[in-house]
């Protein structure tokens, strides 16, 4: 029994990485609560779940159906599933997070909990961390996610956020007559050249602009009060 | 009519004779061999680094090179007037400033993106507004132009994209620089997505610009009517060297094209789609920019021409800072001087003489607040 989850798991994966055959009918049924002839299976993201029959032979083909149908189920759940992939495709040069598999070394990490760090976590940081400014990106180059009214988006005049220069805040703005810090002057352009009404500082959006548009200036000196 | 001395004239007959030379086939070369064998020992005499024979030979090279000035306007990527007025307001403003240019010039170049996302609606608002234009008007494609309907629209208002002409004793060329391979089919985008994916200058999903290998035929057919005298301007969107590639500032086969324009004398290409004051020499090419009527592009990372003073830094809160149109001095001696024409700032000119001793006299003012 274990050998048929584990082979059925594996498949499962498989769909998960290629979304193959998503759409076909699938013999088994989604949504369907399991009798005393089925038995549920569950997706990786631990919700999504169909049924299949008891007695299913485990080959690759009845793996395959089971997994197109998970599958579908979930990208009809999550319609822009493929943002993230996306953006990578589209933006490739986004410098990553730092690095920081050092925190996994060191003898003193063993006697204290704070710093009992596993692989997991450090990866979880630097997915978390590069999916905001992923975010970010996406929200730069789309004016309609920042409800600009006239097409024009971020990118059209700082492509890879170029000129942007956060860096360089807190500093005194001429034109505005006091000092102003990043997220000012992402407002200032959101309701000039894009158009759009202004962001609340923790706006989700306002915080992945902020996020992507620093990323885009990894290693360059703080230097802030900069003209 | 303007009398010639014997002089002139004799440098004008001789110089025919070279012309005529260069295009000779094998048959016809034996024909005009004797003529042709006491001038050639005429020439020889001819001290290279004079004046007088230069501009004398390019005299009698496809007609006289006289002086003129030509104008150009660039880059206005232009929405449909109800859902952006900025950018249509501002193309206003170049067509204003041309047409109170005095003298008029010439003929006004318009360098590409017309258009923001190549919209019939946006190609036939900008088509409407440049028929203001007193000058006449020689069109250029940009990509923003041509990636919806690969520039059926296009071509069905303004005709082919690449074509050349003469003007003065100096040969025109206008190309198609924005070609690239096909990166949708494979994605399986549809043609509006295919335009906002090159519509996105710093989106990778597209490829590198270029002129082509049949395009490249083409140019060079038509370079080969032309002496290595007679000064030769082409005009294309993307910068026809390599610049800065995730950007497309960058043509891929930029290099092929340089090798066709080498053999002149003088070579200028003016290009668009870099929206900056941007200056380049290789060998006898000399590049140069365009500004762009609806946003200045910051300068690159890395990769900038020696040459390029920059402009100073664009003021955000003013929208048409760093924005702006020119005009192109064609001297008799077949170099130009660039001016670029910034709306609120002082014109900058880039001089022939800036050019020819490499930056070392006629250098524009430094920029004090220089980019990030």
């Amino acid at each position: 029994m274990y050998a048929k989850r584990v082979a059925i798991g594996a498949l499962l994966w498989l769909g998960c990485q290629t979304g193959s055959g998503a759409g076909q009918t699938p013999r088994a049924r989604s949504e369907r609560a399991p009798t005393e002839e089925t038995v549920e299976v569950k997706l990786c993201d631990d919700r999504t779940t169909t049924t299949v029959p008891k007695d299913m032979p485990p080959t690759r083909e009845n793996g395959q159906r089971v997994a197109d149908s998970l599958m579908s189920q979930w990208k009809r759940e999550h319609p822009n599933q493929a943002w993230e992939m996306k953006v990578t495709q589209s933006h490739p040069t986004i410098p990553p997070p730092a690095d920081n598999r050092k925190v996994l070394e060191g003898a003193q990490r063993t006697d204290q909990t704070y710093a009992l760090f596993t692989e997991r976590d450090v990866l979880t940081w630097e997915r978390e961390t590069l999916k905001l400014v992923q975010e970010g990106a996406r929200v730069f180059h789309d004016a309609e996610a920042m409800e600009g009214t006239i097409g024009v988006s971020c990118d059209m005049c700082h492509p890879d956020a170029a000129n942007t220069h956060p860096e360089t805040y807190p500093k005194f703005q001429t034109q505005l007559g006091r000092v102003v810090l990043l997220r000012d002057m992402i407002n200032w352009c959101l309701e000039h050249p894009v158009k759009a009404p202004r962001m609340e500082p923790d706006d989700p959006r306002m915080r992945a602009l902020e996020a992507y548009i620093i990323a885009q200036r990894k290693g360059v000196t703080l230097e802030y009060g900069k003209h | 009519m303007k009398r010639k001395d014997i002089e002139t004239k004799y440098h004008e007959e001789r110089q025919a004779l070279f012309d005529g030379l260069r295009r000779l086939d094998r048959r016809g070369f034996m024909k005009v061999a004797g003529a042709a064998t006491g001038a050639v020992l005429g020439r020889s005499l001819v001290h290279p680094m004079s004046f007088v024979p230069i501009s004398v030979a390019s005299a009698a090279t496809g007609g006289k090179v006289e002086r003129f000035r030509f104008a150009y306007i660039s880059d206005s990527h232009l929405y449909e007037k109800k859902l952006n007025e900025r950018f249509v307001r501002s193309l206003l403003r170049a067509v204003d400033d041309v047409n109170k240019m005095d003298p008029q010039p010439d003929f006004v170049l318009y360098g590409g993106d017309l258009a923001q996302l190549g919209q019939p609606g946006e190609l036939k608002l900008g088509a409407e507004i440049l028929k203001s234009l007193k000058a006449p008007v020689r069109m250029m494609v940009g990509e923003h132009d041509w990636y919806l309907d690969m520039g059926e629209k296009w071509r069905e208002l303004f005709g082919e994209p690449s074509y050349s002409f003469d003007h003065k004793g100096v040969h025109f060329v206008v190309l198609n620089s924005v070609i690239e391979e096909d990166f949708w089919t494979a994605r399986k985008m549809t043609p509006l997505e295919r335009m906002q994916t090159v519509a996105g200058l710093d989106n990778a999903l597209q490829n590198r610009f270029m002129v082509g290998a049949p395009q490249r035929e083409w140019l060079k057919k038509d370079l080969s009517r032309h002496a290595p005298s007679t000064p030769v301007i082409v005009f294309s969107h993307s910068p026809l060297y390599k610049y800065y590639r995730p950007w497309n500032f960058w043509t891929d086969d930029a290099e092929e094209v340089q090798a066709l324009l080498r053999r002149f004398d003088k070579a200028v290409v003016i290009h668009g789609h870099t929206h900056q004051l941007l200056t380049h020499r290789i060998g006898n090419i000399h590049f140069h920019g365009m500004l762009s009527t609806a946003w200045p592009w910051p300068y690159a990372p890395e990769g900038l021409p020696e040459l390029t003073v920059q402009m100073n830094r664009a003021d955000p809160f003013n929208p048409q800072d760093g924005c702006g149109d020119g005009s192109v001095e064609l001297h008799p001696d077949g170099l130009v001087d660039k001016v670029y024409g910034l709306w609120n700032r002082n014109p900058v000119t880039i001089t022939r003489g800036y050019m020819t001793s490499r930056g070392r006299t006629d250098r524009p003012d430094a920029p004090s607040l220089s980019s990030y």
